[in-house]
């Protein structure tokens, strides 16, 4: 917390001079864009989601929905100051794990990329911004929401998705006001997401009202939840709030229901997918998780994004409509700024006003998105039910 | 009280768990002194090769009972794991049985890796759910629940573990396990056939790890590339604590580490304030090893060193 702090306090002088520093270095990286036989010129994206591990097909989704945006772009032809200009997106696996991810990016900055969509968790997003914002090279992350992301002063950290404040606030309102939840006991996997995610719930749950009589912890490796979960049962919630992903919360769902826990589920955009359904089988039933955004059929490009998405990757997991989003707010820049030079288009980026497929992308002064809509949705009968969508 | 209750009874099924796959690190050890850290990964085939079979028998014939379907499954993952691990142990381990203590460990990790990436490219990497078809009926024990799943791990595991002693106490195969043990050398000797019987210890701990595999699957309700790892390295520890290369000594190790996992998890943020959480489960159950190597290096029940010359 007293990192976040100082950094965001640094002198407005230093961070210019970082910056002036860093966009001189990232100049001289341009000598690294190649070029085609027909004369255009090649440019890379980095994308970044973890291709290996627990959250594969959350990372493979992100990755996906880049590369749609980034295949329909090329299709097209995109001209930048009267030049061809085709984007390549290079995939990179930073495995969930925040040390991979710093290595990941040092890797994309040394290829030479203009811009990076990603990462895919806050844990991994965080520590990589450092990398991006010395580079001077914008990031926008399709699907980290944790509040410290773009709190670091970095003007070149944005994302499309609304952070876990406005998350964690709607959920913690939704359980103590309409849920009726008195007692609440709060389970989080210790990443940089899901502690975040718990951490505004608990403050909202408060305000309103309610009790949380139990903060318990476990991992995002972990799929034997039975201790902590009799140590809750021992305390009887009335709900119980899980701030982490399916692979755990899908074990999780079925250990509760095995050990007899009458408490409610709640969970976050972790848990708010597919996969979660299937992994917690029968007992997903009933279960209520928000995510960031309009379900996708409510979105304005939804039917249609899951049209082009599905025919050529299969079901959209979650955060593929971000990505795709996120690379065509950074083209839109680009195309303002009229060069893929990534100090000019830092300064196109603040004034991005365009409808994606989520709804209007809007960036505020920090970076986070101004749409900020959250959605509460139910399992029933094995797919989720929009319960309402909170503003 | 009945939280008590309820938190030994996690610790025993996830015991049971750790102890089943325990067995395999340990009956390697115990002849060839060599850690096979691919067992875990042979645990994770097992599972994914049993969750194919219960896919491919429920699509074909929707109406067989769950238990048979799963034990279908069961039965066909066996001889797979099997197989597989006497391809490994002719391919990665025989070829370097004579060379430094070390090589044989590093090919190990290798293999483990090699499994991991062939079953992400097999299964996908994505979590593949446990169809829900075992009965899982809940009792009541002592104001706790268990489940006929929970109970079946337990029983399982025990039962497995004493055929086990059996097989190795009064049969001909493991008397023949137990001299090559010795020394590999005599054993020769004295007219045993030492390769059959590497292999056959090796045949023997995978069909072990299959059937853990499949428990531990059904019993988290998911399988996954990545499964075998975590599982592997618990079960390592399990092993250790009860003393390498002792059967009695994975069995009491594995279901120590469970409980003392369990009761570590569920209590310690009670009993600390909140000043350590439940984040602390696995930290825990490693310190209780490490507490038992530095005081009793040979781990509970004793290490079974094959005295040499």
């Amino acid at each position: 917390m007293s990192i976040k702090r100082a950094v965001s306090s640094l002198p407005s002088l230093a961070a210019g001079m970082v910056l002036a520093v860093a966009a001189s270095l990232s100049l001289s990286g341009c000598g690294q864009k190649t070029e085609t036989g027909d004369g255009s010129q090649i440019v890379r994206i980095g994308s970044v989601a973890p291709l290996t591990g627990p959250q594969t097909h959350i990372g493979k989704d992100n990755e996906n929905g880049a590369r749609l945006a980034v295949d329909e772009i090329n299709a097209q032809g995109l001209e930048l100051g009267g030049r061809k200009v085709k984007l390549e997106l290079l995939g990179e696996d930073d495995q969930a794990e925040p040390k991979t991810a710093t290595i990941v990016a040092q890797k994309l900055v040394d290829a030479g990329v203009v811009a990076v969509i990603g990462h895919l968790n806050s844990g991994t997003t965080i520590p990589a911004s450092k990398i991006y914002f010395d580079a001077g090279i914008p990031q926008i992350s399709p699907s980290a929401t944790a509040v410290a992301y773009t709190a670091q002063g970095y003007k070149t950290a944005y994302r499309v998705m609304a952070n876990d404040a406005q998350q964690g606030k709607a959920l913690g309102q939704y359980a103590v006001g309409k849920l009726g939840a008195k007692k609440i006991a709060i389970i989080d996997d210790r990443t940089a997401y899901g502690q975040g995610l718990a951490d505004e719930f608990e403050a909202a749950a408060k305000a309103a009202g309610g009790e949380v009589l139990a903060r318990e912890f476990t991992n995002d490796k972990a799929t034997d939840f039975t201790a902590i979960l009799t140590s809750i049962k021992g305390k009887d919630p009335d709900l119980v709030f899980f701030g982490g992903m399916d692979p755990q919360g899908g074990p999780m769902t079925q250990q509760m229901k095995r050990l007899g826990l009458r408490a409610q589920l709640l969970g976050g955009d972790g848990l708010q997918n597919i996969n979660y359904l299937k992994l917690a089988g029968v007992d997903a039933e009933g279960v209520i998780a928000s995510s960031p955004g309009l379900p996708i059929d409510a979105m304005p490009g939804g039917a249609e994004f899951r049209k082009k998405f599905e025919a050529k990757y299969g079901a959209i997991q979650v955060y593929a409509p971000y990505a795709y989003d996120a690379v065509y707010a950074l083209v839109e820049a680009m195309k303002r700024a009229g060069t893929v030079e990534p100090v000019k288009v830092l300064a196109e980026l603040p004034k991005t006003d365009m409808q994606g497929v989520t709804g209007p992308v809007k960036f505020d002064a920090k970076g986070d998105t101004t749409g900020g809509a959250v959605t509460l949705y139910k399992a029933v009968g094995g797919a989720w039910q929009v319960l309402e969508t909170v503003k | 009280m009945d939280i008590f209750t309820q938190q030994l009874i996690n610790g025993l099924v996830l015991g049971s768990i750790y102890a089943l796959v325990a067995l395999g690190y340990t009956m390697v050890y115990g002849i060839l002194e060599l850690i096979n850290f691919a067992h875990g990964e042979v645990t994770m085939i097992g599972a994914m090769v049993a969750l194919s079979v219960i896919g491919l028998l429920m699509g074909a014939a929707p109406d067989l009972p769950g238990l048979m379907v799963v034990l279908a499954g069961v039965l066909v993952a066996i001889p797979a794991c099997m197989l597989l691990a006497f391809a490994i142990e002719k391919m990665a381990y025989r070829p370097l049985r004579k060379a430094p203590r070390l090589a044989p460990l590093i090919t190990a990790i290798g293999v483990s890796i090699i499994l991991q990436n062939a079953a992400m490219l097999i299964w996908g990497r994505q979590y593949v759910s446990f169809p829900r078809i075992l009965p899982e009926a809940r009792h009541e024990l002592f104001g706790a629940h268990i489940t006929d799943l929970q109970i079946a791990i337990v029983a399982l595991s025990l039962l497995i573990m004493a055929g086990l002693w059996l097989l190795v106490q009064k049969t001909r195969l493991g008397r023949a396990m137990r001299a090559t043990a010795q020394s590999k050398e005599v054993a020769a000797l004295m007219g045993v056939n030492v390769d059959r019987v590497i292999s056959a210890t090796f045949v023997i701990g995978a069909a072990l790890a299959a059937v853990a595999g499949v428990l531990v699957s059904a019993y988290y309700g998911l399988a996954h590339y990545y499964m075998g790892f975590l599982l592997g390295l618990k079960a390592f520890s399990a092993a250790v604590l009860g003393g390498i290369g002792n059967i009695a000594g994975a069995m009491l190790g594995g279901l120590l580490l469970g409980v003392i996992e369990a009761l570590g998890a569920g209590y310690i943020g009670d009993l600390t304030g909140g000043f350590l959480g439940s984040h602390y489960q696995d930290v825990f159950a490693f310190f209780v090893l490490i507490l038992v190597l530095v005081l009793r290096p040979s781990g509970l029940l004793g290490e079974r060193v094959a005295s040499r010359a």
